[in-house]
């Protein structure tokens, strides 16, 4: 069972229609109880980082992802879904994310923004996430910020805008893609399935 | 690198029921025969980058929604989708993304009411607001024009360009009313005129006939992304043919 995160923000329906194309078990839940209990979280994410932790803190849905994680469960961000596992952002500069990773999420600067479109990834590492996803593959994008973890270890795969950033993070059982891997044709749809089939 | 994108273009007659894909030459339209969501299908299998579903049902009887169009390709088309035609309000556009739509394209509304623009921005983000901008050659200036064509503004197109970049647009979809259904190539000077004028990605639409007007456009235009319609629906390029084709070119495409 894949349980989707809804905080009341960004679209559900493709990520929600890509793992049932997968044929896997999907629920969307914006229950903290349920998304405590779950093995395999998605955390989705289109828009403000400021907005999406006020409503992650207002449905109380912060700490439950928190308690989720640390009892082993596997966690699938995407997009923002990602940025919010860090500290801080460009976007709201008050605002503390998630920070299960010490690092901030930046802002482009000398590029046009947003980024949308395909563009390339780069493997920095072997990982589970990007299981029989080859170096350079494309996948779309449409963001404009980007994470800078602190700990390098945890990137799995660059992308090069403006700059090579971090585009891929994987961490035991946390992972976060930039990228929208709902959008990204069958090497998108490749990502999503090696998070299906992960042994927990 | 970011790669340029080719982008096929559905516009869609929702009169009969599941719509029908048609090609407009000069306000006459041929209907192809194909329910929008195989067509969508279709061109996902041929690795086409992204889909637009234009609704240019001219009746005011509709058979079925853009909603149920949108609905139906999600299922099985996993690429970015962009909807444009008739989106006047906030309401419209949720009912869109919530269908699975990745972004909106407005023109009419736009020019109408200006603020739509911020509003659509604040609320979906700029990278879901696309502004469709149709423009009409003049003396020594591109003239806006909206409801399809049929009503010119006096806008100024790149003074308009600017503008919905400060809005909060995302994209523009710049279309050549010249040039649509001639086949004679994409409009480079003002495709290039618009893409200079601001620092979001543009789309170039209106000309496409061969693969050499898709290579001038990237290279001359300043084009983000070329879009087409009738000539992939039947086949008169294909589209991995056409990408191997930039690609020999040193055209950064998937």
């Amino acid at each position: 069972m894949i349980t989707i995160i809804d905080y009341g923000m960004g679209n559900l329906k493709s990520i929600e229609n890509a793992f049932r194309y997968l044929g896997a078990r999907v629920k969307i839940t914006n229950n903290p109880k349920e998304i405590e209990k779950a093995k395999k979280l998605v955390f989705p994410g289109v828009g403000n980082f400021g907005e999406a932790m006020k409503n992650l803190k207002r449905k109380k849905i912060d700490l439950s992802i928190k308690k989720s994680i640390q009892k082993g469960a596997s966690f699938l961000g995407i997009c923002l879904g990602l940025q919010l596992l860090f500290e801080e952002s460009e976007e709201a500069l008050k605002i503390k994310g998630l920070s299960i990773f010490k690092g901030k999420v930046l802002k482009f600067k000398k590029v046009k923004i947003p980024q949308i479109g395909w563009n390339q990834i780069r493997i920095q590492k072997k990982s589970k996430i990007l299981k029989g996803i080859k170096d350079g593959n494309f996948v779309y994008f449409m963001h404009s910020f980007y994470v800078e973890p602190i700990d390098e270890k945890i990137i799995v795969a660059e992308t090069n805008y403006e700059k090579n950033f971090c585009s891929v993070i994987e961490s035991k059982n946390i992972f976060g893609v930039q990228f929208h891997p709902e959008k990204s044709g069958k090497v998108g749809l490749k990502i999503l399935e090696n998070f299906v089939k992960l042994k927990c | 690198m970011l790669a340029k994108r080719i982008i096929a273009c559905l516009d869609c007659d929702l009169g009969l029921k599941g719509g029908r894909v048609v090609k407009g030459i000069k306000f006459k339209k041929i209907r192809y025969a194909g329910l929008p969501w195989e067509l969508a299908e279709r061109y996902y299998k041929e690795r086409i980058d992204e889909i637009v579903f234009l609704d240019i049902t001219a009746s005011a009887g509709r058979r079925t929604t853009m909603v149920e169009v949108v609905e139906k390709t999600c299922q099985r088309v996993f690429i970015p989708i962009t909807v444009g035609g008739g989106i006047r309000t906030i309401e419209d556009a949720k009912k869109l993304f919530k269908a699975g739509a990745d972004k909106i394209s407005i023109n009419t509304a736009a020019i109408k009411n200006p603020k739509l623009i911020s509003e659509l921005s604040q609320t979906f983000g700029s990278q879901a607001v696309v502004i469709a901008l149709d423009a009409k050659r003049r003396n020594n200036w591109f003239e806006c024009s909206i409801y399809g064509g049929r009503k010119f503004t006096g806008v100024d197109a790149i003074l308009w360009a600017k503008r919905v970049e400060r809005l909060g647009a995302g994209e523009i979809l710049l279309t050549s009313m010249d040039r649509d259904g001639t086949k004679e190539g994409f409009d480079l000077e003002l495709t290039r005129r618009v893409s200079e004028a601001v620092s979001i990605p543009v789309i170039a639409s209106g000309g496409a006939g061969k693969k050499e007007h898709f290579l001038e456009v990237f290279k001359k235009g300043k084009a983000d992304a070329a879009l087409a319609a009738s000539l992939f629906h039947f086949k008169e390029i294909k589209i991995q043919e056409l990408k191997k084709y930039l690609k020999e070119r040193s055209i950064n495409v998937r």
